[in-house]
């Protein structure tokens, strides 16, 4: 045994110490495995803190190191430090093993004996594999310098636009006619009530006539290949049937257009748009899309009002759906949310009982460029409600539906109390079960409410019926309600009841995660590379979430976050270059047999197959070391660089304390 | 011919005896046989869970126990055995443990619990089983314009069960269209009818009653229909007792689903318990008359 092995064993605090015996678990290795090259364990209570890094660096100048393994946390949280600091003491950093004595075995295990046994032995694997370690060197890869922003609302609009002042390229992909997403719907902002309009509409200018950014609307994102610094995409631009280069916004086509569409996305519902349409008058871009599944021309075959109106000529019938290729390096992902279907809670009536109104309808209702002009109105379109019930929590903080808050909808209420309150003069009722105004001005916009005359019941509403006990409560919708801070029940006759929904995933969120290599919580929102410390990246390098993809969230947090992924792909792009690991697959050509099983099976398409030679060759850049082809060669030609068969063979021994067992059958 | 075990419960013996004849009748014209289960015991109604919750499971599993024996499914026409069958099936399925002390009991009387046995209301042999096609294609007098209040109660739908609509379901109007009649709007369709509440504070279980009785008369039901014995009790036989404590005049039949289905398929009203009721359906049967009588005169 030639080699100098160092064994160091992280107490974490009580994290690990608290269930594993680590001084007991670095004895053991000083001492049982010493014939396996192991030279000096130690423990230590934070390996970690730059004291703990110290005696590492200082055991291998002093000792002659020449392989070292660290039992502490998962790789995904330290293995850069440790291999930083044997880096710093002259080790090749890939001669240095970590294993996870924390997640996979304090923070799950509560018995301590055999807590301690397991240690050992992932210990003892640890050391048998690094034997077999091989020193690496990570490749440097240039970074392309366009990002790609998926999504163009307020996140993804924030996300671009730092991107492009710094003077980079941006592509903006968005699937509606227009960006602006939700925030575009509203009509003022909480707690500050600022005219939502008035504040996004000077952004969405500066995306469209950006000089640094592409703007793609009404178009997406159908494939993704490649790796940090070097994505391929290709986005589906969908047929406008309008000639952007020709087309002045006039707006002539949709006032002739006479097929009207009840639109379900920007008025969710309540109003009308026509089949050639942009979603609202401030709209970036400004050329309107026709809407082929309602157009009365490709329904029929006769109309073309829009072409025959259109002064300069731009309605194009026979545009068709084009595939673009672009090149970034980066890739930034705002792809939003959905609302809570409330019709997955029939005990409140939504389609049912008329005016019951879910909480974008409301937006909508209250917006003056909206269907009734602001006017907040019942479902008959005339009538003011001298009573509203605001019903919070609907679809959230229910195991039911969704456990988890939506952390807006309180702030939200609130808003919509009051804008009723201010143009109807109702009386309101917020029926809450716990109202949660965490931010700056947040409290106090709740405080200003209380002193406007709403009334706040604490309860989760149980129904929203129209079944009523008394001729009073005839024609209007009642309420039924605990008020847990009476202790009674209460049936509140009201004219309109507004559910406040839920923020949920998008309903593809799933797929779209796929497309781009990250994934989804168990409640579907985008997993953050560390939910505390780095909750923009995502575990895939140069993906970063931003909004309400990684959780609910309002506008201030999701500008927050637009702008902090753009300040991570700006960091990335500055260094011009990126450091790969080297975990890398390599093809054994006197072993190939040319079978080419290996080429279609890589997702990454990282195989090429020489004809001449007959034999297929892995090109390192685009190896992610994902080891699909090492498994699958049926001649046992490829490995992968820190994952070759012996790495992992003397691994299983080593936690099978084989190493140690053959040694006791020995007789002395 | 589709066949179940039929467990009648306590009140399909006396009070609700319509209900049984009813079940009886129209299961037979739809070819169903119902096999009595032999030996069946009280099923705990809604007092022995609360009272005993061990011996309340031992009992139900009894006759689980010996439905296994003799079929595959066992049918209970009342919402509260049903209920208690259903929940007993589950509990033990999720406890292996009780399942063994109970199966211990159980062995005095030879007798093996071991879950096999799938629980049905009787409703749902009609919804699921049969199916509102099948239903429609045996119907001869259609109940044309009888409005009907399709009272589900709650002990069918409650506790919610997984993938199932507990708040707005509407597989029992489905049944009530299928034969001819109208379902009208009846929000409350779901609403306790008080159950045993009556026993220990009337005045609640009376203002729960009037509810319901207000809510069917605002939605101008003939007719309230019913899959549940106590629930046609707490109805119908406390009208009075309500009108007087409430200064109403509610006066609107409540008669057991399988009433109605029996007089559309042509089976005389006697043979499905008519007339044993305090509020005569009379309009019900009036509807039937009135088409026999035109086909009469029709023939003569």
């Amino acid at each position: 045994m030639t080699e100098k092995i160092g064994v160091y064993v992280c107490h974490c605090g009580t994290n690990i110490a608290g269930t594993v015996d680590v001084e007991g678990v670095a004895k053991w290795a000083a001492e049982k495995l010493q014939h396996r090259g192991v030279v000096i364990a130690r423990d230590y209570k934070f390996m970690c803190s730059s004291l703990g890094q110290e005696l590492i660096e200082k055991d291998i100048k002093e000792l002659g190191l020449t392989r070292v393994v660290v039992a502490a946390c998962s790789p995904h949280l330290h293995e850069k430090t440790f291999r930083n600091a044997c880096k710093n003491a002259g080790l090749n950093p890939y001669l240095c093993e970590l294993v996870s004595i924390r997640e996979q075995v304090s923070w799950v295990h509560t018995d301590k004996a055999v807590a301690t046994e397991k240690s050992k032995a992932i210990v003892s694997g640890g050391v048998e594999r690094v034997i077999w370690h091989e020193p690496l060197e990570p490749f440097r890869v240039p970074i392309h310098p366009a990002t790609l922003v998926v999504g163009g609302g307020i996140a993804g609009i924030q996300a671009a636009l730092e991107i492009a002042d710094a003077g980079y390229h941006v592509y903006m992909v968005e699937r509606e006619p227009s960006i602006g997403g939700h925030m575009a719907q509203f009509d003022k902002t909480f707690p500050t009530l600022d005219c939502s309009a008035c504040i996004l509409t000077p952004k969405m200018v500066d995306v469209g006539n950006h000089p640094n950014i592409t703007l793609l609307t009404w178009a997406e994102v159908t494939n993704v290949d490649g790796y940090v610094g070097n994505f391929q995409a290709t986005i589906r631009q969908k047929a406008r049937c309008v000639k952007t280069e020709l087309c002045t916004g006039c707006g002539i086509c949709w006032e002739k257009c006479p097929k009207k569409v009840i639109d379900d996305v920007f008025e969710a519902g309540l109003g009308k748009r026509k089949a050639i349409y942009t979603p609202f008058p401030q709209a970036v871009p400004k050329y309107p899309v026709l809407d082929k599944e309602n157009c009365t021309y490709f329904l029929k075959g006769t109309c073309k009002a829009c072409e025959k109106f259109c002064p300069t000529g731009a309605i194009d019938f026979t545009q068709e759906d084009e595939f673009l290729q672009i090149d970034v390096g980066q890739i930034i992902l705002a792809t939003g949310w959905d609302l809570f279907d409330v019709r997955r809670m029939p005990q409140y009536g939504y389609g049912r009982l008329a005016n019951v109104f879910t909480s974008l309808e409301f937006e909508r209702l209250s917006n003056a460029s909206g269907p009734t002009g602001g006017k907040i109105v019942l479902r008959d379109g005339v009538t003011a409600p001298a009573s509203v019930a605001i019903v919070h929590c609907v679809g959230s903080r229910d195991k039911n539906y969704n456990p988890y808050c939506s952390s807006i909808c309180c702030m939200q209420s609130l808003k919509f109390a009051h804008l009723v309150h201010e143009r109807t003069g109702a009386e309101i009722y917020n029926c809450y079960i716990d109202i949660r105004t965490p931010s700056k001005g947040y409290e106090e916009f709740y405080q200003r409410l209380l002193e406007e005359g709403t009334h706040f019941i604490r309860g989760k509403v149980a129904e929203v019926t129209n079944a009523y006990r008394v001729p009073e409560e005839e024609g209007k919708l009642i309420v039924q309600v605990e008020d847990t801070l009476i202790g009674k029940q209460r049936r509140i006759p009201v004219d309109m009841v507004i559910l406040s929904a839920g923020l949920e995933p998008r309903h593809d969120a799933k797929e779209v995660g796929r497309l781009f290599g990250i994934s989804c919580s168990a409640d579907g929102w985008y997993i953050e590379r560390h939910p505390k410390l780095d909750p923009v990246a995502t575990m895939t390098d140069g993906v970063y979430i931003a909004g309400v993809v990684q959780g609910p969230k309002d506008i201030p947090a999701s500008v927050a976050q637009g702008a902090a992924a753009a300040a991570r792909a700006l960091g990335k792009i500055q260094q011009k270059e990126v450091a790969m690991e080297p975990i890398r697959a390599t093809i054994n050509e006197d072993k190939c047999s040319g079978c080419r099983i290996c080429n279609n099976l890589c997702p990454f398409n990282a195989i090429l197959f020489h004809e001449d030679k007959m034999v297929s060759e892995v090109n390192p850049a685009l190896c992610q070391g994902c080891g699909t082809c090492v498994a699958a060669c049926p001649a046992g030609a490829i490995s992968g660089t820190g994952f070759s068969n012996e790495q992992i063979l003397a691994q299983l021994d080593g936690l099978l304390l084989l190493n140690i067992k053959r040694l006791e059958e020995i007789p002395a | 011919m589709k066949e179940y075990v039929y467990f009648p419960g306590c009140s399909l013996e006396k009070i609700a005896i319509s209900y049984h004849l009813s079940a009886i009748e129209t299961t037979q014209k739809l070819g169903i046989k119902l096999t009595e289960l032999e030996d069946w015991n009280c099923c705990g109604a809604t007092a022995y869970f609360h009272v005993d919750e061990l011996l309340a499971y031992t009992l139900v599993a009894r006759n689980l126990a010996m439905a296994e024996k003799v079929g595959s499914e066992v049918v209970a026409p009342c919402s509260a055995c049903y209920k208690n069958m259903y929940f007993t099936k589950l509990h033990l399925s999720e406890d292996p443990d009780l399942t063994e002390h109970i199966n211990e009991a159980l062995q005095e009387d030879n007798l093996l619990y071991s879950g096999t046995v799938g629980v049905k209301h009787l409703i749902e042999v009609f919804s699921n089983d049969v199916g509102v096609e099948e239903l429609k294609s045996k119907v001869v007098y259609p109940l044309n314009g009888l409005k009907v209040a399709a009272y589900y109660g709650c002990q069918i739908l409650r506790p919610k069960k997984d993938h199932e609509d507990v708040e707005q379901p509407q597989f029992f109007e489905g049944l009530m269209s299928a034969i001819g009649a109208t379902p009208v709007d009846f929000p409350l369709k779901l609403t306790c009818c008080g159950g045993s509440l009556l026993i220990s504070s009337r005045p609640a279980a009376y203002s729960m009653i009037n509810n319901l009785l207000y809510n069917a008369q605002q939605a101008q039901a003939d007719v309230i229909a019913t899959a549940c014995p106590l629930c046609q009790v707490n109805l119908e036989c406390y009208q009075q007792q309500v009108n007087q404590e409430f200064g109403t005049h509610y006066s609107i039949p409540v008669v057991y689903f399988t009433q109605l289905i029996g007089l559309s398929m042509g089976i005389p009203p006697k043979k499905l318990g008519f007339g044993k009721e305090f509020l005569s359906p009379k309009k019900a049967i009036d509807a039937i008359k009135n088409i026999k009588n035109q086909e009469e005169v029709i023939t003569q």
